[in-house]
């Protein structure tokens, strides 16, 4: 065990915990809040393997602005903020999905375990110059792309807030 | 020098847990919070290959940061698209999706 695994077990072990709670409290909101500690930690794992430049924007995207919209959404569709059992799923469906969860998981951990090897290797992550240097090389045309997709996506949320639509029943007259 | 075991593990791990999120939850929000889940696993993946093996196009690291772009944008349509949902029907249940009220 070197330090680097350590701090990469104490890391995963706290991400993959507070990602089991995020998926089964019954406080909406909770859910959230378990969700941001999950990518915290996680942002942890990209450190310890060396990526700083993706931890940064892991913390900065995902934690600061990709979670707190997940809040408002939830304060914009009234969520409770105690225990919710309104939109509990049946028992057999919860355990259908757990099977299916588990499988999953245990497939996919055996598959990258057995493809990857069981071995010690050296970590070649770190050097934000090299990361900034083929950022803005050999990956500048994806980039900007993906930029034009930023771009469209804003465009489309900003039309769907827009729709012309009400509460059934409230605006089917004035539709007519 | 790390083992690479454990990343991997946690990869699967976190992946089947947000598929446990989205077959299990009835919440339309509660459901995106699975697949950003699964979204974290597959940009852990990514950058872990990308630091156990020689990238030297820092693929690896690009990606996951492509990948939570695509995220960023996913989110930004999927709760507009909720919040849509909320105001016609009243209420976000994956339960009553596609039904006629």
């Amino acid at each position: 065990m070197t330090t680097y695994d350590v701090l990469f077990t104490i890391a995963g072990a706290i991400s993959v915990a507070s990602a089991l709670l995020a998926v089964s409290t019954k406080h909406l909101v909770h859910s959230a809040l378990w969700l941001i500690v999950s990518l915290a930690a996680l942002c942890g794992c990209y450190l310890v393997l060396g990526a700083e430049f993706v931890a940064l924007v892991q913390l900065l995207v995902y934690v600061g602005a990709v979670v707190v919209l997940v809040l408002f959404a939830l304060m914009l569709t009234r969520a409770p903020i105690g225990r919710s059992h309104e939109h509990d799923t049946s028992l057999v469906q919860r355990a259908a999905a757990l099977v299916v969860g588990a499988a999953t998981a245990a497939l996919l951990s055996a598959v990258l375990v057995g493809a990857f090897g069981n071995s010690r290797q050296r970590i070649n992550g770190g050097g934000t110059h090299l990361l900034a240097t083929r950022l803005f090389g050999s990956w500048v045309w994806p980039f900007e792309l993906l930029s034009a997709l930023l771009l469209v996506a804003l465009v489309a949320a900003l039309a769907l807030a827009r729709l012309p639509i009400g509460r059934r029943g409230a605006t089917e007259g004035k539709m007519r | 020098m790390i083992h690479s075991a454990p990343p991997m593990v946690v990869v699967g791990l976190l992946f089947g847990i947000g598929l446990y999120g989205v077959l299990a939850r009835r919440n339309a929000i509660l459901v995106l919070i699975g697949v950003e889940l699964m979204l974290a696993a597959a940009g852990l993946l990514f950058v872990t290959v990308g630091s156990l093996t020689s990238d030297t196009m820092r693929a690896g690291q690009i990606m996951t940061i492509f990948v939570i772009t695509i995220a960023a944008a996913e989110i930004a349509v999927a709760l507009g698209v909720i919040l849509a949902i909320f105001r016609s029907r009243g209420n976000i249940d994956m339960a009553q999706a596609g039904e006629r009220e």
